[in-house]
Order: C-alpha cells, then structure tokens, then sequence
C-alpha cells in the first residue's frame, strides 16, 4: 500500500514538521553531539580544561572489566523484562480477549501501570519487598527464604527486573489485545472446524498472526530496558549491591555524574547510541518487510 | 455422508433476542439442501449450529444419527466455507489445505496426495506455493473449497460462499459448486439471499423467514406452488404480482371489477372472503386487445435482452408482465393480458398462507 498525502503549498510541510525538529534538535541532537565530541576528551582532575585525546576514552572502556559486568547485567536484564513482560502480556491479553471483545473497563485498569513514573514504581517496589519494612520482603523472610535485595546481588537483579517488567506489562498488554482483536474470528473458527484444539489454535495461527506486533514490541521492550528503566533502577538499588544491577545506561550516569569521569561517561553514550540505532534499523527492515504475511 | 436432522432448533442469544424459533428439517444423505431469506432471518445463526460455532439453546441437531449438542465442531466431521474464506494469511495455499489433515496426524505423504488432488480437482495447482493474499478472488475461493473437499467430511456447510465474486464469476463457481458436490456425493447445505442461486443448486431449498421456516421443498414446486404469499414474491424475479380480490364462489375471484376462474383453489371458502391473488409477470399471456382480457396501461418498460418488463398498475396496485422482446409493439400504450386459471395463486388475505394445494406430494 502506498498512501501520499499531496500539499498544494510548499512551505507548509515544513511549517508544520518545524516544532517536533526544533524540539528533536535541542533535546536530542544537541547533547547527542556533544557526547559525541566529549567522548574523544579528557577532563583534568578538577573539571578545568579538556584535551583531545582521540580514541583513548573507548580503549580504556574496552579493556575495563566493569563495563563488560555492566554489559552483561543488561542482557539479562533487559532479556528477561522483555520475556516476561511480552509473554505475561500476552497471557493476560489472550484471556482478555476472551472474556471481553471491545469492553474497556479492563484495558483502562491495565495500563495504568504505565502512567506511573519509572522512580515512582521503583520506590513502590522497593516499599514492597524490602526485607524488613516491606509487606512482601517480611513474608519472604517470614517463609524462610533468605531475601535481601539490599545486599544480594541476585535478588535485587531479581526485584528490578520485576518492577521494570511490572511497569511494561500494560503497554505490551495493549498492543497484544489491539493485535488480538484484529484477528477476524472466522479464521479461529475455520481452524476449530478444522481439528485444532484451542492450544494448536494459538500456536498455529494466533501466534504467528500476532508476530509483526510481536516482533515491534520485542525492539520497543529492549530499547525501553535499555533507557527508560535507569529510574527503576536508581530507585531500587542504585545500581548495586556491588554493581550487581548496574546496566549500561545506570553506568553512563555512575562514571560520568558521581565518577566525574565524563569523557569515559560520553564514550559509553556514544556506544549506546549505536545500539540503539541499530535496533531500530534493524525493526524498520523487519517489520516492514519480512514480519508481515 | 451423513443424513443430517434438525429438531425444533432453536436459538436465543444474548438480550433475548430469538434468532432461530424452532426449525426442523431432513436433510437426506448427498442432498444440497439450499437456506434461503432475507437479511436477519437466522440463515447463518441456523448453519452456525450445525457447525458448532453457535450453542444450541433447544431442540437437536443431528448428524449421521448421532446427536451433535455437545459435539466441537473438530469432532463433528464438516468442513465449512465462510463468505470471507477465512484463508489463514501466513500459510501457503499447500498449507492451507494441509492444515485439518495435519491436526488430524494424518501421514505426510497421504497428505501430499490428498492436497494435490483436490488442487487438481479445483485447478490451483500452479498456485500452491502462494500466500493467500497473492490470489484473486476467485481463486481464494477455490483455496476454500479444496480446504473442505481435502478432508471428505460427512458434510459441507456453505455461508454465501460467493457473494464476494462478480457476477460472472459466481456463475461459473456455482455451477462448479455443483458439480463438484454431485461427484463427491456429500451432502450439504447452502446459505445464500440470492434466489437464482438457491433455485439453481438446490436439491431441497428452504425458504426462511423471521427465524421460521416457511417452505420446505424441490425448488420447482417451491416455485410453482409458493406456501405462502412471503415465498410466492421472494421466489422468482422479478417478483409475483400480488392484487386483493375477494372470494366470489367455488373456484372464481373477484379482482378489481373483474372475475377470475382460479382451478387450485381451496373449495368450501365463504363468498366474500378476503384473498390475495398471485400472478408470476412471466405467467401472463399477451393478447392484443381481445374481448375476455384485462387491460394494462403501460407506465414504462425495462430491457433485457431476451425479455422486456412492461410496468403498470391495476386497480391501483403495481403489476409487472415480462414478455418475449418483439412480442409487443413498440409504441404499444397498453396490453391486453389473459392468465391462464391454473396459474393463478390465492393466499388469505389476513394470514398470508396459500389458499389451495402446497405440494403435489404429501409435504417434504
Ligand atoms: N452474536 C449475536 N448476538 C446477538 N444477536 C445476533 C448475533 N448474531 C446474530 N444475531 C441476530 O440474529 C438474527 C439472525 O442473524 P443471522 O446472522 O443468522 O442472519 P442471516 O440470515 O445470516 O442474515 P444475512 O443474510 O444478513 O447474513 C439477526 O437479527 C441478528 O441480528
Ligand atoms: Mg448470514
């Protein structure tokens, strides 16, 4: 399909893409530049001058184990939010699929997770499931388990990864039960008729009907770990015990903010930088091209 | 191939709404058994049953003998074709035929054999390794048709499997429908609200209307002799004239001034009955202008080709005659009809049921 809106007047498209560029401009290529040009700097002890000094900020980065730590608490971070929140999403779309076709009362209750504010549903969390205020940590420890996210390592990994999954389930939510819904139900009747059983129906033709919204959502899911969690995560454990839930995103800030090292600090930003874009470039020749049928 | 029997089914969907008020039929084995009616007379809700895609608030449904209720549609051996195809998108047409023969663990080799066949039988072979949406129309169509025949289930259930065709195309698919069903000897039954259609493939055609069953029977004798004055103007096209008349004496109405000899007529009806008389536009001889006959003055006509439709009105009520083209006079003002007293079709005027013989067999 090919749709294209023709203006009479030539200036008027520009006219009216010039506030989102102008906002584009300042909030994001601006600093994005200027971590750009940091990255190749370093700044004396006190903050004073800065002197160029090419690629050593990215050198140093690689040969630091810190940053290969962080890089690996992102992937199982961000892996397992997206897991979890698409397949939780999933399920809680696929049951409401069934119960309500077109009722909303639910969809409003499901996504309001997503209007909490990042810091906001960590400390919430955090309230939750500390070990010796917390309503949840105190049953934990209560039953036994030896809970305490403040000092071990893998369940405070285990706690942000709930919180940012929570904060996600909703937004996946909605767009798995737009998805759903848009499936015409005479092909899931056509599918019963033909032998399926409810199970087989899904994996044989919901699922793979649902793949393109999968698919985006899987890069929105990764993309939001890898940025918009950095509240959750300061909240909750500011990146430890001992790193041991410091991300990439939560480094950039630790290094360049507290470290005060911000030509490392820029490096890394530039490194994300092009993850990111490659993860969108990647969806854009995807979704377009090999995820629809 | 399978006897497939309703017993006052009857379906009530949510906010009491009755979408089907009792309807109970035989269907004999390797029968093509048309549903026809307007738009909202329960055709589908009544096919849905059979399928299984509806519950079935009373009565039963029956296939084969066995008693379906409770039966999923997986285990009630049907294959259905639905108006939209309901081709699965992300599959290959191989694959789409394939699929209820996989969800029934059929071998992979006997699969191959069968979906090759059927996409001999329906001339698709070339198309096989497409996705659904790289099809036209009519061959989509036929994707849907080789879905149902792969599997030879007891029986096919049709919901207007051509009403997304041009008119040329759903023709030929209906006339292939036929043939394909008389071959393959499964019975069937087909929901359309295009009259030509149900009267060209129907062995038995039911006419419905409101959620009820008005007429049950041979497409010919549903034509020749409609049960009542709803079947008499939805059959045949262009549609029955209807005139009042009153009941004059044993076998003679009163119509208009004039006086019609009608030979099936219910005999001991009171003089002065209130009736409603029938007259197909295509049952009307054209007289010139002959002492015994009525006089139509013509208000415009219609071209057909083969046929032209003459459109006037008697004794204020419109009344349509369809004859040969040529037959009349071009600058013709008016014609004079004569109607033969066999073809004449009384119903009561109050309950709408015909006045006279239903069938000439006991009915269906
Ligand atoms: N799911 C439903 N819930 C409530 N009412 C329904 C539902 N499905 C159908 N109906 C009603 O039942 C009646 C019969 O519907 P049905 O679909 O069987 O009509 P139909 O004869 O197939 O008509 P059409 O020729 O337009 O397809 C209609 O009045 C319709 O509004
Ligand atoms: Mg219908």
């Amino acid at each position: 399909m090919d749709r294209r809106t023709v203006f009479n007047n030539r200036l008027l498209p520009y006219l009216l893409l010039a506030p989102q560029l102008a906002v584009t401009l300042v909030f994001f290529y601006w600093p994005a530049s200027q971590a750009a040009w940091m990255s190749f700097r370093l700044e004396d002890a006190f903050g004073l001058t800065t002197e160029f000094v090419g690629l050593e900020n990215f050198q140093v980065l690689l040969r630091d184990p810190s940053y290969y730590g962080a890089m690996v608490n992102t992937v199982v971070f961000s892996g397992s939010v997206a897991f979890l929140s698409l397949s939780l999403a999933l399920l809680l779309a696929v049951m409401a699929d069934k119960q309500i076709r077109g009722a909303t009362a639910y969809r409003t209750l499901l996504v309001w997770p997503y209007a909490v504010a990042p810091a906001i549903a960590g400390v919430f969390w955090l309230f939750m499931f500390q070990p010796s205020l917390g309503m949840i940590g105190r049953t934990l420890r209560g039953m036994g388990v030896d809970w305490n996210p403040l000092l071990n390592g893998g369940d405070a990994m285990l706690l942000v990864i709930l919180a940012a999954t929570w904060k996600q389930i909703s937004y996946n939510f909605l767009f798995f039960l737009a998805g759903l819904q848009s499936i015409p139900k005479s092909l899931i009747e056509a599918a019963a008729i033909d032998g399926a059983r409810p199970t087989r129906r899904f994996w044989t033709i919901v699922f793979p009907m649902l793949s393109p919204t999968t698919f985006f959502l899987l890069v929105v899911n990764i993309v939001y770990v890898f940025f918009d969690t950095f509240g959750i995560i300061d909240a909750i454990t500011r990146g430890g015990p001992a790193k041991a839930t410091e991300t990439l995103v939560y480094k950039v800030y630790n290094d360049g903010r507290l470290g005060g090292d911000l030509g490392g600090s820029a490096a890394q930003s530039v490194i994300l930088m092009a993850i990111v874009i490659a993860l969108t470039a990647i969806q854009f020749r995807y979704v377009e091209k090999k995820v629809t049928y | 191939m399978a006897v497939v029997t309703l017993q006052n089914v009857r379906k009530v969907y949510a906010g009491d709404i009755e979408a089907v008020k009792g309807v109970s039929l035989d269907i004999p084995d390797g029968h093509l058994c048309v549903l026809v009616g307007p738009s909202g007379c329960g055709k589908s809700t009544l096919l849905r049953m059979v399928a299984g895609l509806e519950t079935i608030t009373s009565g039963s449904v029956a296939i084969g003998g066995r008693e379906v209720n409770e039966v999923e549609p997986a285990d009630r051996d049907i294959a259905m074709v639905f108006q939209n195809y309901a081709l699965y998108p992300h599959m290959s047409v191989y694959d789409n035929i394939a699929y209820g023969l996989r969800n029934r663990r059929t071998p992979k080799d006997e699969i191959d054999r069968r979906v090759q066949e059927a996409a001999r039988i329906l001339a698709i072979e070339p198309f096989l390794n497409r996705k659904p949406r790289a099809l036209s129309g009519g061959q989509r169509q036929r994707v849907a048709m080789g879905r149902a025949i792969v599997r030879k289930p007891q029986v096919f259930l049709f919901d207007e499997p051509l009403s997304n065709l041009d008119a040329k195309l759903r023709v030929q698919m209906r006339v292939e429908i036929k043939k394909l069903q008389r071959a393959l000897g499964v019975t069937s039954i087909y929901v359309t609200h295009d009259q030509v259609e149900a009267m060209t493939l129907s062995d038995k055609l039911v006419v419905m209307n409101a959620g009820r069953v008005e007429q049950v029977g041979a497409p010919s004798e549903v034509y020749r002799r409609p049960a009542t004055r709803f079947v008499a103007t939805f059959i045949g096209s262009p549609p029955m004239n209807l005139l009042d008349g009153v009941v004059e004496g044993e076998g003679r109405v009163r119509v208009d001034g004039a006086v019609l000899d009608v030979s099936d007529m219910r005999a001991g009806l009171q003089p002065g009955h209130l009736v409603e008389v029938g007259i197909r536009p295509e049952d009307l001889e054209i007289v010139g202008s002959a002492s015994n006959s009525v006089s139509l003055p013509i208000d415009f006509v219609e071209e057909l080709g083969a046929t032209q439709l003459f459109y006037g009105a008697l004794g204020g009520q419109p009344f349509v005659v369809q004859a040969g083209t040529g037959v009349v006079p071009a600058d013709a003002k008016s014609l004079g009809l004569r109607i033969a007293a066999e073809r004449i079709h009384v119903f009561d005027r109050e309950s709408g049921q015909r006045l006279g013989r239903v069938a000439e067999t006991a009915a269906a």
